[in-house]
């Protein structure tokens, strides 16, 4: 009988073969994100000096999904212990993974902290525009009008704000040393190559990299595939600019280029 | 790495100079921190210091982030350590609650304050439930309630050794007063007094050398079923007991069957000990007890010093938090009235506690 391992779909070394499948539901944008950074990672030759940190969240499914050393921390405190162990050794390779939530709420002064301390760290970070994990409540980066489940009746901006934009405000509090970006998982090319940029900047030791994606989330959306993508094209979009912040020695930008 | 301390050495400081040359000859390597009194002097001796001996010190944005930052910097295999007070104290429950469950080997530097943010920065004891007991954990810690400058030293030494030993967050709990006092202390190299330090090992980042022919590491705060984290609880408990046997200490002094066993902790105990001493001359049958490590706590020496006593007194400068340790340590083993001197956030004098045990005293006479 043919067993399903004789047909291994190609997958990046630097993936944990052994908790394929993945557990993301299907149409994440997490495993995608997590691809780039799989390639990435064996792209450079770095596995063995990695260390991925992942938060509470969705993130947290990823928690033995790389073959390089992990940990999972708790939600929005995954920068700081990775801060932790790249200060106690520079010779590590650290990735701090998180969705918005971690990243623009519960951990927002780690995030901006370490950025202004300029942390020769790198900060992945997958907005979904939810709080997934959790059923999906409005997140700091939920669009205006989007029905959450906190938000019954759509975000409103005048009682809520409007949605966090994350690689704008590092860009604008980090020094010229740092990398910022927001990329796509519907154009992973792009998404892989800021990635790629983001890992370079520290292996670089040159100072802070962040690369935010537009990531979706089906489940808590409640979108068929068609749907998920026109969501992710279209509607978020509309807030969030695709491209390049900050590349070293650069001064800000914001074009897709 | 460099010799912090060639010669033993008399010297004459403040109990948180003690704790930076403690941790200096101690091995730690990182300390991380933010800025709250009691504690701040032991960061800024510590950045003098540490340059010079090859250390590294990273000032965080809250006490979250230094006590996160504390377990990574751990984690890639350095002894890292953290000091903190009252709010402080109460926002490192978060990162302590991690590091018993991933068993990370992170040591605290606890100097209590009286009150919430910001209240008194002198004498309390009103830390020592938060910090025996914390966090949404089953309080798998090891706690050192130190009473003088020496102790800082010789158990600050310890616990880095016993946190890297058992891999449990391990506290040296002392307060404002020990903090900022300065009395006559022996700084010694742990080595010349036979001391073996505790090495390190890393849990994140193995060099590709080390990763050869050893599994790539895990490590997850989240579990699927309720079976899967019972079990683990029950093996780090099942550790954490094996350990309390190892490491409890206390001290007891007096006699077997006295009128009245005084009962104290930390800085407390120094006064206590000095009531005894005056109610011992004074010709009273009195005994004298103290817990040095809080978790775990010496129950069952607690239990043998007070099964043939007529009465207790606790004393501490809190609202029975020791009180209710020594409770516990007592239900069912003896019939004795437990009374407590309880005046949290207050320092408690020789003078007092000799005043309230001639009134009990009394009642037995
Ligand atoms: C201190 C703390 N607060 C709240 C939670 C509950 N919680 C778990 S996941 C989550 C939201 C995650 O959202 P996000 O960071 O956007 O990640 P996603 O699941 O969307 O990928 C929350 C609030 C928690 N685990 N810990
Ligand atoms: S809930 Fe959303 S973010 Fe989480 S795994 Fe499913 S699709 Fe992905
Ligand atoms: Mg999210």
């Amino acid at each position: 009988m043919e067993r399903i391992h004789d047909h291994d779909p190609a997958m990046p070394a630097s993936w944990n073969r052994a908790t394929k499948p993945h557990r993301f539901c299907p149409g994440c944008g997490h495993g995608i994100f997590l691809k780039a950074l799989g390639e990435v990672i064996d792209e450079l030759g770095i596995a063995e000096r990695t260390v991925f940190g992942c938060d509470i969240g969705c993130s947290l499914l990823a928690w033995d999904f790389l073959n390089v050393d992990s940990v999972q921390t708790h939600h929005g405190r995954t920068v700081p212990v990775v801060v932790g162990a790249k200060r106690a050794n520079p010779e590590l390779i650290v990735i701090a993974y998180m969705g918005d939530g971690g990243g623009y709420a519960i951990g927002a002064q780690h995030l901006v902290n370490s950025a202004m301390r300029n942390e020769k760290i790198t900060v992945l970070l997958a907005n979904n525009t939810v709080y997934a994990m959790t059923g999906g409540q409005m997140a700091p980066t939920t669009l205006p009008g989007q029905t959450t489940g906190t938000t019954p009746y759509g975000r409103d901006p005048d009682a809520t704000g409007q949605p966090t934009l994350g690689p704008e405000m590092v860009a604008a509090i980090t020094s010229n040393s740092a990398y910022v970006a927001r990329g796509s998982v519907s154009n992973y090319p792009r998404l892989k190559q800021y990635v790629r940029q983001a890992l370079e900047n520290q292996l670089a030791g040159r100072g802070f990299s962040f690369v935010e994606a537009l990531s979706g989330c089906p489940t808590n959306w409640h979108t068929n595939a068609k749907q998920t993508w026109s969501y992710l094209d279209d509607e978020m979009t509309k807030y969030f600019t695709l491209g390049e912040f900050k590349t070293p020695g650069q001064a800000e930008g914001g074009e897709d280029k | 790495m460099t010799n912090v301390i060639e010669a033993e050495q008399r010297s004459f400081m403040t109990g948180n100079e003690v704790v930076a040359w403690a941790a200096l000859a101690a091995g730690a390597e990182f300390m991380y921190g933010y800025p709250i009194t009691p504690q701040n002097e032991i960061m800024h001796y510590w950045t003098r210091l540490a340059p010079k001996f090859k250390r590294g010190f990273l000032q965080t944005e809250d006490e979250l982030s230094a006590g996160f930052a504390t377990l990574g910097g751990v984690m890639a295999g350095r002894k890292s350590f953290c000091a903190t007070a009252g709010p402080g104290n109460v926002l490192m429950q978060e990162p302590i609650s991690m590091a018993e469950m991933m068993r990370i080997p992170a040591v605290w530097f606890i100097q209590q304050r009286g009150g919430p943010s910001t209240a008194t920065v002198i004498y309390s004891q009103q830390e020592t439930r938060l910090t025996c007991l914390g966090g949404n954990g089953e309080g798998n810690r090891l706690v050192y309630s130190t009473a003088s400058h020496q102790e800082v030293f010789d158990y600050a030494i310890k616990a880095f050794n016993n946190a890297w030993n058992y891999r449990f967050p391990t506290f040296v709990l002392g307060d404002g007063y020990q903090a900022k006092m300065r009395e006559a202390v022996t700084l010694y190299d742990p080595a010349q007094r036979g001391i073996e330090l505790h090495g390190t090992s890393r849990m994140l980042g193995r060099s590709s050398k080390q990763l050869d022919g050893q599994q790539v590491r895990h490590y997850r705060n989240t579990f699927n079923i309720e079976e899967e984290l019972y079990e683990t609880l029950m093996q780090h408990i099942a550790d954490w007991d094996h350990m309390a046997e190892e490491v409890v200490e206390w001290a007891w002094e007096g006699d077997e069957e006295p009128d009245l066993l005084l009962v104290a902790h930390g800085v407390v105990s120094r006064a206590v000990y000095a009531a005894y001493e005056h109610l011992k001359s004074a010709g009273y049958n009195v005994a004298y007890f103290r817990p040095i490590t809080l978790r775990p706590f010496p129950v069952a020496a607690l239990q043998r010093a007070a099964g043939r006593c007529r009465q207790l007194l606790v004393a501490e400068s809190a609202y029975g938090q020791l009180l209710s340790l020594v409770r516990d340590s007592l239900y069912g083993k003896t019939c004795a009235p437990i009374e407590g001197l309880l005046r949290p956030g207050l320092g408690i004098t020789e003078e007092l506690v000799v005043e309230w045990a001639q009134r009990l005293l009394a009642r037995v006479g």
